[in-house]
């Protein structure tokens, strides 16, 4: 009876401190990314509210929070109150599966640092990543405005042509570290991370990563220069901003997804596992908004013919590289 | 070639954005900073009083016909001495947009563009400005320009008085 106690007091405690830095992150993220947007433009960034600006985050809440939550005249109701939950559900719930450090020594019991160390992790939180997109679409075609479902047909269309070329780039992974779970695949890489093992994956998969963020260079669900805001037209008040955090928690599971299954998990010199980790994390975020602040948007057409006439072949071809390596290997 | 040149096209950029997140931005952070207008900034209007002290404006009306926004409103007078002024003179800074037609339509230099740009309020009304508030002691951006004295009409000082003037004709003298 105290064992089943003291799991489930540690499941909480753990569910309870991931939520809450995740979320703090995800806040912070968008913070960050508007500091650094604006230094790469010669701007400050917001510097008003706080330290520095460090209060925006809550600023932003306090005032999406008191906005007027606006449902269009003919929009599905339901629909259109749900998809946002959906697109930030699916975030939040791809960390039970990501491990964030090695296992810890409390009271003399091993406890892993993952909130649910699945057999089948990768395939959970490739099968949440793809649901998220019916977030989006879902509320696109939900809204009753053109604007909103041009958005959410191109994020449908996006998907199609990413997804592919993720998995593919995931499979070599998959069959080095020899199993589906994350914890697994982290330790495959102790001594060498897959980043170097798979340079070619690594490739495919983060240019798969950045269209599955919706970002730039592959932010046309959104694009506010041809659709005003593409899928979140119509959406006000914490409607909208659900879908935005959705994004900033999107950010961080792919580059927890990335640090796993390609920079080598919590492993690295000195300093302890979980702080490796949010380095990785943070560093890949950083490259995210790096690139948003460099590079223009493609047309969709350009994406989807990048996906398949390119990414698609060289993730075959990769792995088919790995399979010979690995029989040649024995 | 082609590729070679789309490769660099794309990573050479990340160099760009990178040097430049390590510079000064170049905002000025407003309320605790403020830039110097140019010169010939225009912002609020003013009107302006000739080198003897006087009114510059004749209420002609040439400002308010020229604004493309009608914020120039004014009742024409004239003195004993035939000197004509504003009986009132009203500008809405509410409605004007700072184009500066005014100040070049106005024969006399009375109205005249400063560099002050903060009128921003709560209270609109305080914004619609009488004559007292736009009437300055100096001369603005012309010092010497009086346009009694040159328009060879007999208010400052009679007929053929004024610099440059030769004294009127008395055209009996020309008589066969």
């Amino acid at each position: 009876m105290n064992d089943v106690l003291l799991n489930i007091l540690l499941i909480v405690l753990k569910v309870g401190l991931v939520l809450g830095t995740v979320l703090t992150m995800a806040a912070y993220m968008v913070l960050a990314e508007r500091k650094i947007l604006g230094r790469m433009q010669m701007r400050y960034g917001p510097n008003r509210v706080g330290w520095g600006g460090m209060l925006q985050p809550l600023a932003d809440l306090i005032k999406l929070l008191s906005k007027e939550d606006l449902i269009p005249e003919g929009a599905d109701r339901w629909v259109f109150m749900l998809a946002p939950a959906i697109s930030t559900v699916t975030a939040l719930l791809a960390f039970a599966v990501i491990p964030f450090g090695p296992s810890l020594q409390v009271f003399g019991r091993s406890v892993p640092m993952v909130v649910c160390d699945l057999d089948i992790g990768v395939l959970y939180l490739f099968a949440l990543s793809s649901l998220a997109v019916y977030g989006v679409a879902l509320g696109g075609w939900a809204s009753q405005s053109k604007y909103s479902l041009l958005g959410g047909l191109r994020a449908m269309a996006q998907m199609i042509s990413y997804e592919l070329a993720m998995g593919l780039a995931i499979a070599p992974v998959v069959m080095t570290s020899r199993s589906f779970s994350l914890t697994a695949v982290v330790e495959a890489q102790q001594t060498l991370p897959n980043m170097v093992r798979h340079p070619l994956a690594f490739l495919v998969f983060l240019v798969a990563v950045m269209a599955e963020s919706k970002r730039t260079p592959f932010d046309m669900p959104e694009a506010e220069n041809e659709l005003v805001a593409g899928y979140h037209t119509e959406y006000s008040g914490m409607r909208f901003g659900m879908f935005f955090v959705g994004e900033y928690l999107n950010l961080i599971v792919l580059g927890s997804m990335l640090t796993v299954l390609f920079l080598g998990g919590w492993y690295g010199p000195l300093l302890p596992g979980v702080c490796w980790f949010l380095i990785k994390v943070l560093g890949v975020a950083f490259f995210f908004i790096w690139v948003r602040g460099t590079l223009p948007r493609l047309r969709y057409d350009q994406l989807m013919a990048f996906g398949w006439k390119v990414l698609v072949p060289l993730g075959l071809l990769n792995l088919l590289i790995t399979a010979a390596w690995m029989i040649w290997r024995g | 070639m082609g590729l070679w040149k789309d490769i660099k096209g794309t990573f050479l950029p990340f160099w760009v954005t990178l040097r430049y997140l390590f510079r000064r931005p170049v905002t000025v952070c407003y309320p605790e900073r403020k830039q110097t207008p140019a010169p010939r900034y225009r912002g609020r209007l003013v009107l302006t009083r000739d080198p003897d002290g006087e009114e510059r404006c004749v209420a002609c009306y040439l400002c308010s016909a020229a604004c493309p926004v009608d914020c120039i409103s004014m009742q024409a007078a004239e003195r004993e001495d035939g000197r004509r002024y504003a009986a009132w003179f009203r500008i809405n800074f509410s409605r004007c947009i700072f184009c500066g037609l005014c100040t070049e339509a106005c024969p006399t230099l009375a109205l005249q563009t400063t560099a002050e740009y903060e009128l921003a309020t709560r209270e609109l009304l305080q914004v619609v400005c009488e004559k007292d508030e736009l009437l300055i002691d100096g001369c603005g951006k012309n010092t010497e320009y009086n346009f009694y004295r040159l328009a060879g009409i007999g208010v400052v000082a009679p007929r053929g008085g004024n610099p440059g003037e030769t004294p009127p004709e008395d055209i009996r003298t020309n008589m066969p």
